[in-house]
């Protein structure tokens, strides 16, 4: 069994990286959206607030597997040529950023309306205030269950295999169709993507230990 | 301008005819008030009477619907020129740094010390260099007593103390008007002495200040003149001997009567 981890490795490699590459994407994407959006839901005018609660309940209702599916099908009909690996950065990217502002809003709300007065009141801009004032308190809320949606955008990448993206999952089961040994290679993606996901939720116990004894 | 004196030059804060709704209701109803540089103006009355929401829109942290504030000359919530606008974010700011606001929860910035709260404005909205600025937030720190609390963080310090540093971080700003909202509210009673003294202390320096408070014996003190609101209205105006210790109005006096 060991022999045939082994042998597989090397088939794996390439599956491997597009799995990283199709995680660093999403996560790059779902960071940056999540937190323009999780702004926006926060302080925003009304209706930008509803536009933006309305998408992020939208993409959290369905399942990732179906807006991988709707986006890599539908994207053709409104014109958009998505090849599979796109679409499948698309939808998971979509999921992802609803999540990330989800946490920007928890964070943002744990902090009282009047720190922001505060910074206001000594004549800070509104980028000032969210810089000097509101992500320093902020981003100790917002690190813990953030990197948990790492971990879970990691994970739900293993779902392009589905719409033929030769990612990691989809390499384990190339090599099974030829190999007809399943479990050994189950085994071994299953030990892959624990690792990499080890590595995350240690990183973010750190992160919380290290934010915990700063000033307090 | 009721003190003579004073009467010559323009007010540092200009109020005329003020309005402002929430929704339907209606919370400040044509207020027009004046306070000239120097001045010391304290606003009383009943909860609810839209004391609140006045400074808030002298520090234009709230909107008001017509009428205008002047700072200096200086329209507060829509700029100057021919059209009349809203000003943005950025105007905004800039009004704001000219004015100073002390909160009744003080509000200090939780992860800062005492030092680094009064600094951040310093370098951040006045850009000065960090030593500049340290050195400016230590001397204010010594000013309120704290100078051997700089480098305690808000959470280590009482009430009383925190409001000082809430205090500091306001004038070290150097601010045009110093805005008071009940400062004294939250604090326990044996930590209410130490903060008034502060503030007597900037009266007797000169700093413009427009006051909410419920202390009667303070006002009357530090006042140059008495402002009573109830219902969105100014119903009483005057020196505080006119205001607090005889009062011709039946509503003042009914008022005042709960603090006797
Ligand atoms: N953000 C708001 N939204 C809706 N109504 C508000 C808001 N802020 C204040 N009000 C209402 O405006 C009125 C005036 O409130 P304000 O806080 O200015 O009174 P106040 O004189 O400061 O009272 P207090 O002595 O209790 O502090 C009240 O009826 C209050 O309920
Ligand atoms: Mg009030």
């Amino acid at each position: 069994m060991f022999a045939a981890m082994l042998a597989a490795l090397p088939f794996l490699g390439g599956g491997l990286l597009v799995t990283l590459e199709v995680s660093a994407l999403v996560v790059v994407a779902a960071l940056f959206g999540g937190l323009l959006l999780g702004t926006g839901v926060t302080w925003g005018p009304l209706a930008l607030r509803l536009v933006i609660r309305t998408f992020v309940d939208i993409v959290r209702g369905i399942p990732v597997l179906v807006l991988i599916f709707a986006v890599y099908y539908v994207s053709p009909e409104i014109g958009l040529r998505f090849g599979n690996f796109t679409a499948a950065v698309v939808a998971l990217s979509l999921f992802s950023t609803a999540q990330v502002t989800e946490i920007v809003r928890g964070a943002a709300s744990s902090i009282h309306h009047g720190q922001m007065e505060a910074g206001r009141s000594i004549g800070l801009t509104f980028t000032g205030c969210l810089v000097w004032v509101i992500i320093p308190q902020a981003v100790r809320r917002f690190l813990p269950p953030w990197i948990n949606s790492v971990a879970d955008a990691v994970k739900g990448s293993a779902l392009v295999s589905l719409i033929g993206v030769v990612d990691l999952m989809l390499s384990i089961q190339q090599v099974i169709g030829r190999t007809y040994r399943p479990m050994p290679l189950y085994i071994l993606g299953a030990i892959i993507y624990f690792v990499i996901n080890y590595t995350l939720s240690s990183l973010s116990r750190g992160f919380e230990a290290r934010f915990a004894y700063v000033r307090e | 301008m009721t003190q003579g004196d004073r009467g010559m030059s323009e007010p540092i804060v200009r109020i005329e005819k003020l309005e402002k709704s929430f929704g339907a209701v209606r919370v400040l109803n044509e207020v027009s008030l004046d306070v000239g540089k120097g001045d010391v103006v304290t606003i009383i009355g009943p909860s609810g009477g839209g004391k609140t929401t006045l400074l808030r829109c002298v520090n234009a942290l709230e909107t008001y619907d017509a009428g205008s504030v002047r700072i200096d000359g200086d329209e507060v919530g829509f700029s100057d020129g021919a059209r009349r606008r809203r000003r943005g974010d950025r105007e905004l700011a800039r009004i704001r740094a000219e004015t100073g606001m002390v909160f009744q929860l003080f509000y200090l910035f939780p992860h800062l010390t005492a030092a680094e709260n009064v600094m951040l404005g310093l370098r951040r909205v006045r850009r000065m260099g960090k030593a500049e600025a340290r050195e400016r937030a230590m001397r204010w720190l010594e000013r309120v007593g704290l100078r051997e609390k700089a480098e305690s963080l808000p959470a280590q310090l009482s009430g009383g103390q925190q409001q000082r540093v809430g205090i500091a971080r306001a004038v070290a700003m150097d601010p045009k008007v110093l805005l008071l909202d009940e400062i004294t509210s939250a604090l326990d009673p044996e930590l209410v002495g130490e903060v008034l003294a502060v503030v007597r202390g900037l009266a007797e320096d000169g700093m413009t200040m427009l006051v909410v408070t419920h202390e009667m014996t303070f006002a009357r003190e530090v006042s140059d003149r008495v402002v009573f609101m109830e219902g969105g209205r100014i119903l009483a105006e005057g020196p505080p001997a006119a205001v607090i210790v005889d009062p011709a109005n039946e509503r003042v006096r009914t008022f005042l009567a709960r603090f006797r």
